[in-house]
């Protein structure tokens, strides 16, 4: 019972990083129209950005705030200089594009950081361990991205639902043209739009940091599994993000942690089960992603109905 | 008198092509992972074999040699398509640098299949060490499988009864398994098959902690050892069950990732930076200079690869046309090995030494490998029983 718990408890806690990642994807696609292969970039911007300023300083305040500054101005300039480019193209150049960005970035990070990993150690405040239940301990730091996550998710919901920007946002998605005749910079919204996503994937890659390295490459690893949480979702949708980073956290955790000791009960030899279940556990968010498809076509949560 | 003509032409251009061939330097293909989390894998490979080829003024073996290196970013369809262009538009006949069992297995066959010869100095996956062993293919590292047999020993030297043992699902990871069971003679309490890009551990301490093993046995290379070394330690794990590892899974980066709460760690290698021989001291001293930080196995691994080259080269006076001259060159394996004792076995895989190392606080305060005890002499592999060569 207390190993189902901690380990529910580790779905979740990947749920709420994967959203944070998903929240950023996904509010770039359904507002402006365009797929971002290079948030895996951002992700990596914000790890590093806080990992040095961490190092140089000491100070984790200061290398959160570095963090998100770097991934929001990068962000930022990334669509004043190349994702403006392609809002009336269609989607097979934007995944051009921001593949080609994937490359730079990396090959940047080589030039400026070496292959390297850098490391950041958990914030000594957050270290340690938290009695939850009965011989359950779970790590503060692993509580505080779920927490960070709750946050996230409900900061987004007021700004998109209840402030004015957001009101501005939901009608740029709806209709671009008329918000533009009414007399709205939607170029600088657009901007503003991106900054937040590349923000949020900067909090997650920051987040990151002190649990496993800083590296290159470290975004295409999660990347993959951020466009499963979408497409579960809905793509474009908030909501969807949150439902399905949720859903692929717990899911993958679970078959991760208990189909081995299952298939061992069902299987006459150990290790065969063992490197079945490995199997099928690295298979099983994306089954799920095809039945989710196949029942719901748009995903859980689609962004218009 | 066409006959007389060509003939003539023949001398001609042949005398004109000798020099020409002395003067170009023999091109060494390089295919290695560059890029990703395992990137400093590759880098540190090619640095050493680098390193060796400048340490000759350019040249291994007294023959002029140059390094054509590329990146197959873990990717094993990106190193094929590498290696169809080496083969093809750059004649390139001499390949090395794979670091992941992966790309070697979809590499090597292309290599060997098309008069190639592949020297490996990592990655040495169990199908090609037995039954499809071949003349064309050589390992200078290890076989993968006795990598983790000499964890497993170390181990059962050790005295741990029951052990958890984890590894990524793909061919080094099953080697590591199925060669630490091998020679660990007591009880598996669980056994793990994790993803080659995993980042997440958490699920897998969890269990550990709930399985309540006297040791955990792991093989995790390159950046997601990092991953799985850190989460150990936050988890509260590496204090509490001992870990006994095969140099991969901690080499001098994941050490200093780690840091303090490494100290004590099992592990066990064919070589370490503080084995007293003088190619090795040569080697390390060099090595630091030029790079300023400390080699690892992978390093150590590409510069016995390029003095094994150098021996072969030299035997054959520079030449890779004529395979069985460079095969029985090779197999003499008369270099300086930095691990100290090293011959082929008869599958061209190494038979060699393996020591067991601890983490231990240096006089300097910094955490280093020490070399403790041997823990197999002579080995061979496995599967070499197999190979009919």
């Amino acid at each position: 019972m207390a190993l189902l718990i901690e380990q529910s408890l580790n779905g979740i806690q990947l749920g709420f990083m994967l959203f944070l990642l998903a929240a950023g994807l996904t509010l770039i696609f359904g507002i402006m129209g365009v797929i971002n292969l290079a948030q895996g970039s951002l992700f990596m911007v914000g790890a590093y950005a806080a990992a040095v300023v961490a190092t140089q300083t000491g100070s984790y305040v200061l290398a959160a705030i570095a963090g998100l500054a770097a991934a929001a101005i990068i962000g930022m300039a990334m669509e004043y200089l190349v994702i403006r480019r392609l809002y009336a193209r269609d989607h097979l150049d934007q995944v051009l594009a921001t593949f080609g960005l994937i490359l730079f970035f990396n090959q940047m990070t080589v030039i400026l950081f070496g292959r390297q990993p850098l490391f950041v150690r958990i914030p000594p405040l957050l270290d340690g361990s938290v009695h939850i239940v009965a011989g359950v301990y779970y790590p503060l730091y692993r509580l505080v991205i779920i927490g960070v996550g709750l946050l996230t998710a409900l900061g987004l919901y007021i700004l998109i639902s209840r402030t004015r920007i957001g009101m501005l946002i939901r009608a740029g998605a709806t209709n671009r043209e008329m918000v533009r005749a009414l007399g709205v910079d939607i170029r600088l919204l657009y901007t503003i739009v991106f900054g937040l996503g590349a923000m949020l994937a900067g909090l997650a890659g920051i987040m990151t940091g002190p649990i496993s390295a800083v590296q290159v490459g470290m975004g295409e690893q999660v990347l993959i599994l951020t466009f499963v949480v979408i497409v579960i979702g809905g793509v474009g949708s908030i909501r969807g993000a949150f439902v399905g980073a949720l859903i692929v956290g717990i899911v993958d955790t679970l078959l991760r942690a208990f189909l081995p000791t299952l298939l061992r009960h069902m299987m006459a030899s150990g290790s065969e089960a063992d490197a079945l279940a490995g199997g099928i556990s690295a298979m099983g968010v994306y089954l799920l992603m095809a039945i989710v498809l196949l029942v719901r076509p748009k995903g859980l949560l689609p962004a218009n109905g | 008198m066409n006959f007389v003509k060509s003939v003539a032409a023949a001398v001609v251009a042949s005398c004109l092509a000798v020099p020409a061939m002395a003067q170009a330097p023999v091109k060494i293909g390089f295919i290695t992972t560059l890029s990703g989390p395992g990137g400093y894998l590759g880098a540190d490979a090619r640095d050493a074999f680098q390193l060796a080829i400048d340490l000759g003024g350019g040249k291994l073996g007294g023959t002029p040699v140059q390094l054509v290196v590329e990146d197959d970013a873990l990717k094993p369809g990106q190193g094929k398509e590498i290696t169809e262009r080496f083969m093809k538009n750059e004649k390139i006949k001499l390949f090395t640098g794979i670091i992941f069992s992966n790309v070697l297995a979809a590499v090597a066959p292309e290599v060997i299949d098309n008069d190639g010869v592949y020297v490996s100095l990592n990655a040495a996956p169990s199908n090609f060490a037995g039954k499809e062993c071949n003349p064309n293919y050589f390992v200078v590292s290890w076989q993968n499988d006795t990598l983790h047999e000499s964890a497993g020993q170390n181990a059962t030297n050790l005295g741990f009864k029951k052990a958890f043992v984890l590894a990524p699902n793909y061919q080094a990871g099953k080697d590591a398994i199925a060669g630490f069971k091998r020679f660990f003679k007591g009880e598996i309490a669980g056994e793990i098959y994790t993803r080659l890009d995993q980042t997440d551990f958490a699920p897998e301490m969890a269990q550990i902690r709930a399985a309540n093993p006297d040791v955990v046995f792991q093989f995790h290379p390159g950046g997601v050892g990092i991953a799985f070394a850190r989460q150990y330690q936050q988890a509260g794990l590496l204090g509490t069950i001992p870990m006994v590892v095969a140099a991969p899974s901690l080499d001098s980066v994941i050490l200093k990732a780690v840091g303090d709460a490494a100290q004590g760690v099992y592990v066990s290698s064919h070589w370490n930076a503080d084995f007293d021989n003088a190619s090795n001291k040569q080697f390390v001293a060099e090595f630091q200079k030029k790079y300023n930080r400390l080699p690892t196995a992978y390093a150590a691994q590409g510069y016995d690869a390029a003095l094994a080259i150098g021996a072969a080269l030299k035997g054959t006076g520079g030449k890779i046309d004529d395979l069985k001259a460079f095969r029985t060159a090779m197999l003499k394996a008369d270099f300086a090995s930095v691990r100290g004792a090293f011959k082929f076995g008869n599958n061209q895989h190494p038979v060699q030494d393996w020591y067991a190392l601890r983490v231990e606080k240096g006089a300097d305060g910094q955490l280093a490998l020490v070399t403790k005890s041997k823990v197999l002499t002579n080995r061979s592999d496995f599967y070499a029983k197999d190979c009919k060569l």
